[in-house]
């Protein structure tokens, strides 16, 4: 069993710094989890904690249901990917996949065996014997890949492994990282800043803000019930549009400006609504509103992306910035006013002060 | 372009005739007799004893006691120079990665302590250091001459400014690989070190073979004498009529040039092979 437990994970550096702020987190046996969160929000603290190169301000960490507190880095079963491959400059390939294992005085066949093994999964079996440097960044990632898989260990650790590689490699190793992960199935924490690498590759997210967990939950359940304005305006590309509403007998109206009508069928007070640039339909002016939301926006930019069109505007009369989705090809005048519609259940409700989502 | 090479030669050549110039003039003069050297000076053409001097010199004992000849020198100054190389280079490098490495109270206060001897050289010191060696009864031994003088600043502050710029992913890579304190030490860094132990490696030989005056005080016996003290020696024989063996002195000149030579050159090319190759 190789299950990760975090609970009340707290970590503070010298100077009063609280980086981590009471993390639980519970991560099954072979389950890929994606920490996520802005630059700052203390993902490399938590998951370098998990690896022991940080010490435990307070709280209790253990895998596979060992308490690892005070266990050093190299006994904890784990291996860990870093952003800058941290490969050993000066050993061919095959040295720094064995490496570990050599440590741990594993047998030489043994070792050959596994990484041998390792380089066919990467398809790294032809630079065995080159030093980093004559490596490609992306041949490098494989490299630092091999060798967390040799040690078989009980996860696998990364701290936004793909950040230096070009976008296209990118997408090429997420998808590999992904069918590696599921094919050996070891248990697995990612660290990453790009929510779309977050979304692809998670079997659970993990959004961070501030040293705080702000939701925890698969993907698409994440994208579909954001917990707070924080993950709704984090998640999603491009961002959820959040404006600002009052609500008088009427229904809800903007904060700013005259463009947005809605029904309030829960009866809210002033709240944020939420509403994804792909749920928002150009519709006639005059359609009823209903339970949805009806904006009336001012085109601005017109940004096509070949399969689909973004339109950025602003709701009419000066109020809050809004991205619709179209269909590609589809064109409309800068500056031309449409009235936007979305449906009651596309429509997300958050509360003014707090941020939090108010279920209707 | 062309025009500019042409200056850039013109320099070079200058350069390289002011350097070489007084050692070919040295080598010259060391195929004249003594006597033709005493009477007419430096030499501008070749002599008739040919070589004959540096047989003598490198066989024939000479000195006061006569059991020191200039194989013995040149083994005397090797150790010297190796000894104090090697000794430098393991203490501060030893010393850099405590100081980078291990976070002890004080580490920084340590390093700028260590830094400011850099301002206090030998001769500041040699007095309580000879006292210190003299007490310990190292006085003619080679651990008397080599080790006093193998604590150095400049090694420990080169060696500190490189481990500070290895990358700090590194050391967990190899922590998480299961490295100890001394594996990390003897698999990472000391490899990833080469260039700058071949660096300050000829530094410190140059510095070592070329001291004289610490070995002159340490050791009486002329059995420990190094060729740099050789030459000295050679020309201290204003004895009656007697007149110093000029020949011999400038073919010792000679030869105490060589080995430093040697060793710049052996360790450039590894030094250059490395800056070139280098990446961490
Ligand atoms: N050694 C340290 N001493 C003091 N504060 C630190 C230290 N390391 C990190 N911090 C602080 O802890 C917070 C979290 O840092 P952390 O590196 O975990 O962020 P992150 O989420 O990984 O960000 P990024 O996406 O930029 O890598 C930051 O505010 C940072 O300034
Ligand atoms: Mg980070």
């Amino acid at each position: 069993m190789s299950n990760i437990t975090l609970d009340q994970v707290r970590k503070v550096y010298a100077g009063n710094v609280e980086a981590v702020k009471g993390v639980s987190i519970d991560i099954a046996d072979g389950e890929f989890i994606v920490l996520v969160g802005p630059s700052g929000c203390g993902k490399s603290t938590l998951l370098r904690m998990i690896a022991g190169l940080e010490d435990i301000s307070s709280g209790e960490i253990s895998i596979g249901d060992r308490v690892v507190n005070k266990v050093d880095p190299a006994d904890r079963d784990i291996a860990m990917v870093f952003q800058n491959y941290a490969l050993y400059p000066h050993m061919s390939v095959y040295k720094n996949l064995a490496y570990g294992l050599t440590n741990r005085g594993m047998p030489k066949s043994e070792i050959d065996r596994r990484v041998k093994e390792a380089a066919d999964i990467l398809e790294i079996g032809d630079y065995l014997d080159r030093k980093p440097r004559a490596l490609s960044g992306g041949q490098r990632q494989r490299v630092a890949m091999g060798r967390a898989i040799v040690r078989e260990p009980a996860a696998f650790l990364f701290d936004e492994p793909l950040s230096n590689l070009d976008a296209k490699l990118r997408v090429q190793m997420r998808v590999e990282i992904k069918r590696l992960q599921k094919e050996l199935g070891t248990t697995s924490v990612y660290v990453t800043h790009d929510q779309l690498e977050a979304m692809t590759l998670a079997d659970r997210l993990v959004v961070l803000n501030g040293g705080n967990i702000e939701q925890i939950g698969a993907p698409i359940a994440v994208y579909d019930k954001p917990a707070s304005t924080f993950v709704a305006s984090f998640i999603g590309s491009p961002a959820m549009n959040l404006i600002e509403t009052v609500s008088d007998a009427g229904g809800l109206k903007a904060k700013a400006g005259t463009g947005l009508q809605g029904g309030n069928p829960g009866g809210l007070q002033a709240c944020t609504v939420g509403i994804r640039p792909e749920h928002l339909q150009v519709v006639e002016a005059g359609t009823p509103v209903g339970d949805g939301l009806t904006l009336t926006v001012k085109v601005n930019v017109l940004e096509p992306v070949g399969a689909e069109s973004y339109i950025y505007g602003t709701i009419d009369g000066g109020g809050a910035p809004v991205v619709i989705r179209i269909e590609s090809h589809q064109t409309y005048d800068i500056n031309a006013i449409l009235t936007l519609h979305a449906a009651a259940k596309d429509v997300h409700y958050f509360d003014a002060e707090t941020g939090r989502r108010i279920e209707s | 372009m062309n025009k500019l090479r042409i200056g850039d030669h013109i320099v070079l050549l200058l350069g390289v005739f002011f350097m070489v110039f007084p050692v070919v003039l040295a080598f010259i003069t060391s195929t004249h007799d003594a006597v033709t050297v005493y009477r007419e000076g430096l030499q501008f053409g070749f002599g008739d004893q040919g070589l004959k001097a540096y047989e003598t010199v490198l066989t024939k004992a000479g000195g006061f006691t006569k059991e020191v000849n200039g194989l013995v020198m040149l083994k005397n100054s090797l150790i010297l120079g190796f000894g104090f190389a090697i000794g430098k280079i393991v203490i501060s490098m030893a010393a850099a990665y405590a100081i980078v490495y291990f976070r002890f109270p004080m580490a920084s206060l340590c390093f700028w302590v260590i830094f400011c001897t850099l301002l206090l050289p030998l001769e500041v010191r040699i007095l309580p250091s000879y006292e210190i060696v003299q007490r310990l009864g190292m006085v003619n031994t080679y651990a008397g001459l080599i080790v006093p003088l193998i604590a150095s600043a400049t090694g420990t502050f080169f060696f500190r400014q490189f481990f500070m710029s290895v990358p700090d992913e590194l050391l967990e890579a190899a922590r998480i690989d299961g490295a100890g304190p001394w594996k990390f030490f003897i698999d990472i860094l000391v490899p990833l070190s080469k260039t700058m132990i071949a660096a300050i490696f000829i530094i410190m030989f140059v510095y070592g073979w070329n001291q004289y005056l610490w070995p002159t005080l340490i050791t009486t016996d002329e059995g420990f004498f190094t060729l740099v003290r050789g030459i000295k020696q050679i020309l201290q024989v204003w004895v009656g009529a007697q007149i110093p063996d000029y020949d011999q002195a400038m073919a010792m000149a000679i030869l105490a040039m060589i080995p430093p030579v040697l060793i710049v050159v052996i360790f450039q090319s590894w030094f250059i092979k490395g800056l070139v190759e280098s990446d961490k």
